[in-house]
C-alpha cells in the first residue's frame, strides 16, 4: 500500500478577512480587505505580494493584533491570533524601522527580550550573538538615533528574532537597502528556513520573492487573486527567445522576429516560434555572422504579477 | 515583568528628554527664589519659603506629568514604535500600566530631587529638620499620580497639544471645584442644587490633596482626613486608568 505524504502543518490560517477604515470628517467606510483567505505552511518562505495600497500592510496589522478585522478568522499555530502563547512564537519586522532612538543597540534588544517569558526572552549571550548575526557588534553601545537606515533594518531583524520565533513576519525587509545589504539579508532569510523557521515575507520586490519564496499569494485591491507554489503559478513554457546577433543585415532578420534593440552591428531579436529560431541560426551561418547570446524566456513572477494587477 | 520592562523603558525615555531638565531647572530656581522673596516680604519669612517651595513642587510636578504624560502614548502611535511592542506577547493594559509606572518613577525621582533642594533651603533658614513637610509633599505626589493617569487617558485618543489643554483644564477645574461645595451649602433644595451636587460628585477635587496650609501654619489635621484623601486619590486614579484601558483596548493602530 502506498503511504500518503504527510499533510503539511499549517502555522497560519486566515479565513475570509474583512476590514474597512472610516475616513473623512463625516466618517465613510472604505473597504481595504474584502474577504482575504490564505494559509502558510510550516518551514516555508511565504511571499505576500501586492501593489501599493492593495492591503498587504493592513493584512499584516490584522495578523499581529495591531488592528481588529471587521470579520473573519485568524489562527496562529491553531490558536486565536491574539493569544499570548501564539504571540510568543512569532517575530515581526515592520516596513520602516520605527524604533526607540534613545536606546543603544544592546539596550534595544534587551528591552524586547524582557517582553517574553524568561525561557524565550533574551540573555546577554543571546543579545551578543544576535548583534553578531546582523553585523552590528560594533554598534552595540551606539544610540539608535545615530544608526543608518540599513543598520536600523538590521537591528530590526535582530529584534524580530529575539525570542527564537517559529514564524517571522517581515514587511518589505529589503526596501531601501543597497545591493550588498539586500544579498546579506536574503541570505539571513534563507538561513532562517534552513533552521526550520517559517517566514512570511511582504514585498513588492519581485526578483527577491522569486529567488527565495516557496509559495506566494497575490493580493490586488483587497482580494487574493492567486496563491500557491511558485512552480504551479508560473508556467514553464517558453514564451519567446532573445537572440543577440551581429554580421547579418537587419532587413533579412525583420521577418523572423521583433527587434528589441540595435547597437551598431549588434541586434537583439525577440523570436516567438521555435522554427524561426532555426531559421535565424541558419541565416547567421550563411552570412558568416556571429551569435552572441540565445536566451529562452519563460514566464516570470513579474509577468504573472503584472497580469493579475491588470485583471484586478 | 512585562509591565516593569515597559516602565523602565518609559523612565529611560523621560530622563533622556530635555523638557524634564528644563522644568527641573525652573522648579529649582523657584524654590531658591522663595528665599529671596522671603527677604523682601514683611511677615513670617519661613512660612513664605515653605509656601512658595511647596507650591513650586506642585506646579512644576503637574507640568512634568502633563507635558511628558500627554506625549507618552501618542508618540508611540505616531512614531509607530508601538507596532513592534504590541506584536509581542503583551496585553494592551500591560503596556498602558507600564507607561503609567514609568512616568510615576520619573516623577518620584524628580519630586525627590526637588524636595531635597526645598528641604535644604528650609533647613538653611531654620536650622532644623521639619518632617511634617514630607506629608504635604506625599500628597502632592498622590495628586501627580492622578494627573499622570489623566494625561495618559487623553494621550490614548488625542494629540499632545489637545491632551495638554485637556489635562491643564482638569488641573485647574480640580483646584477650583471646591467652590461648588460652598455653593451647594448656599443653594436652596431644587434643580440647581442637584446640578451643583452632580457636578461636584463627578468633577475632581484636587484640593483634597492640598495640606500645604495646614503644614505651613502648623495646624492640626485629623488622621482620617489623610486616610480619606489617600483613598480618594487611589480610587480616582484607578477609575481614570480603567477608562484609559477600555479606550486603548479597542484602538486600531493604523
Amino acid at each position: 500500500m502506498m503511504r500518503q505524504p504527510a499533510k503539511p502543518e499549517i502555522v497560519l490560517s486566515v479565513h475570509n478577512l474583512f476590514k474597512a477604515y472610516k475616513t473623512g470628517f463625516i466618517p465613510k467606510r472604505s473597504p481595504v480587505l474584502k474577504g482575504v483567505s490564505f494559509s502558510v505552511q510550516a518551514g516555508e518562505i511565504f511571499g505576500y505580494l501586492g501593489p501599493n495600497g492593495a492591503g498587504k500592510t493592513t493584512t499584516l496589522k490584522c495578523l499581529l493584533g495591531l488592528i481588529f478585522p471587521d470579520s473573519g478568522e485568524i489562527r496562529l499555530f491553531g490558536e486565536p491570533h491574539l493569544s499570548l502563547t501564539a504571540k510568543e512564537k512569532i517575530g515581526y519586522l515592520p516596513e520602516n524601522p520605527y524604533f526607540y532612538e534613545y536606546l543603544t543597540g544592546r539596550e534595544f534588544l534587551e528591552f524586547y527580550g524582557r517582553l517574553f517569558p524568561s525561557e524565550r526572552g533574551a540573555n546577554r549571550g543571546k543579545v551578543t550573538s544576535l548583534l553578531r548575526l546582523v553585523g552590528l557588534e560594533k554598534a552595540a553601545d551606539l544610540q539608535l538615533r545615530k544608526f543608518s537606515k540599513g543598520m536600523l533594518q538590521r537591528i530590526g531583524l535582530a529584534q524580530a528574532l529575539i525570542n527564537d520565533p517559529e514564524l517571522v513576519f517581515l514587511d518589505e525587509p529589503l526596501g531601501g537597502l543597497d545591493p550588498i545589504g539586500r544579498k546579506e539579508l536574503r541570505d539571513v532569510i534563507v538561513s532562517l528556513r534552513e533552521q526550520g523557521k517559517t517566514v512570511f515575507l511582504c514585498s513588492h520586490i519581485l526578483q527577491d520573492i522569486e529567488m527565495i519564496c516557496d509559495r506566494v499569494a497575490i493580493i490586488v485591491a483587497g482580494r487574493i487573486v492567486a496563491q500557491g507554489a511558485l512552480e504551479d503559478l508560473i508556467s514553464e513554457k517558453i514564451l519567446f527567445t532573445e537572440i543577440t546577433v551581429s554580421g547579418v543585415p537587419k532587413e533579412a532578420l525583420e521577418e523572423l522576429g521583433e527587434f528589441l534593440s540595435v547597437r551598431g552591428e549588434r541586434a537583439l531579436l525577440k523570436v516567438f516560434e521555435e522554427s524561426k529560431i532555426d531559421q535565424v541560426l541558419r541565416l547567421v551561418q550563411e552570412k558568416k555572422g556571429k551569435i552572441h547570446s540565445l536566451v529562452p524566456r519563460t514566464e516570470t513572477l513579474e509577468d504573472l504579477f503584472v497580469g493579475m494587477v491588470k485583471q484586478g | 515583568m512585562k509591565v516593569k520592562a515597559i516602565a523602565l523603558n518609559t523612565f529611560k525615555e523621560a530622563i533622556r528628554d530635555r523638557i524634564l531638565y528644563l522644568l527641573f531647572f525652573f522648579a529649582a530656581a523657584a524654590i531658591i527664589f522663595s528665599r529671596l522673596l522671603a527677604i523682601l516680604t514683611v511677615g513670617d519669612r519661613v512660612k513664605i519659603i515653605k509656601d512658595v517651595g511647596l507650591a513650586s513642587l506642585s506646579l512644576f510636578g503637574a507640568l512634568m506629568a502633563i507635558l511628558i504624560g500627554t506625549g507618552l502614548v501618542y508618540k508611540e502611535i505616531d512614531k509607530k514604535t508601538i507596532f513592534t511592542v504590541i506584536s509581542k506577547p503583551i496585553h494592551r493594559w500591560q503596556f498602558l500600566l507600564g507607561k503609567f509606572f514609568g512616568l510615576t518613577l520619573t516623577l518620584l525621582v524628580m519630586i525627590g530631587l526637588m524636595s531635597l533642594i526645598f528641604l535644604a533651603v528650609v533647613f538653611a533658614h531654620t536650622l532644623r529638620l521639619e518632617p511634617r513637610l514630607l506629608i504635604a509633599i506625599a500628597f502632592i505626589f498622590i495628586e501627580l499620580l492622578l494627573i499622570t493617569a489623566v494625561a495618559i487617558l487623553f494621550s490614548c485618543f488625542s494629540t499632545p497639544i489637545l491632551s495638554s489643554i485637556f489635562s491643564l483644564a482638569f488641573y485647574l477645574i480640580g483646584h477650583t471645584s471646591w467652590g461648588l461645595e460652598t455653593l451647594i451649602r448656599k443653594l436652596r433644595p431644587g434643580p440647581w442644587r442637584i446640578l451643583a451636587q452632580f457636578l461636584y460628585t463627578f468633577l475632581p477635587d484636587l484640593e483634597n490633596f492640598n495640606f500645604r496650609t495646614e503644614v505651613v501654619h502648623g495646624l492640626t489635621v485629623q488622621p482620617k482626613f489623610y486616610f480619606y484623601s489617600g483613598l480618594y486619590g487611589l480610587f480616582y486614579t484607578l477609575f481614570i486608568l480603567t477608562l484609559a484601558t477600555i479606550i486603548f483596548k479597542k484602538r486600531d493602530f493604523v
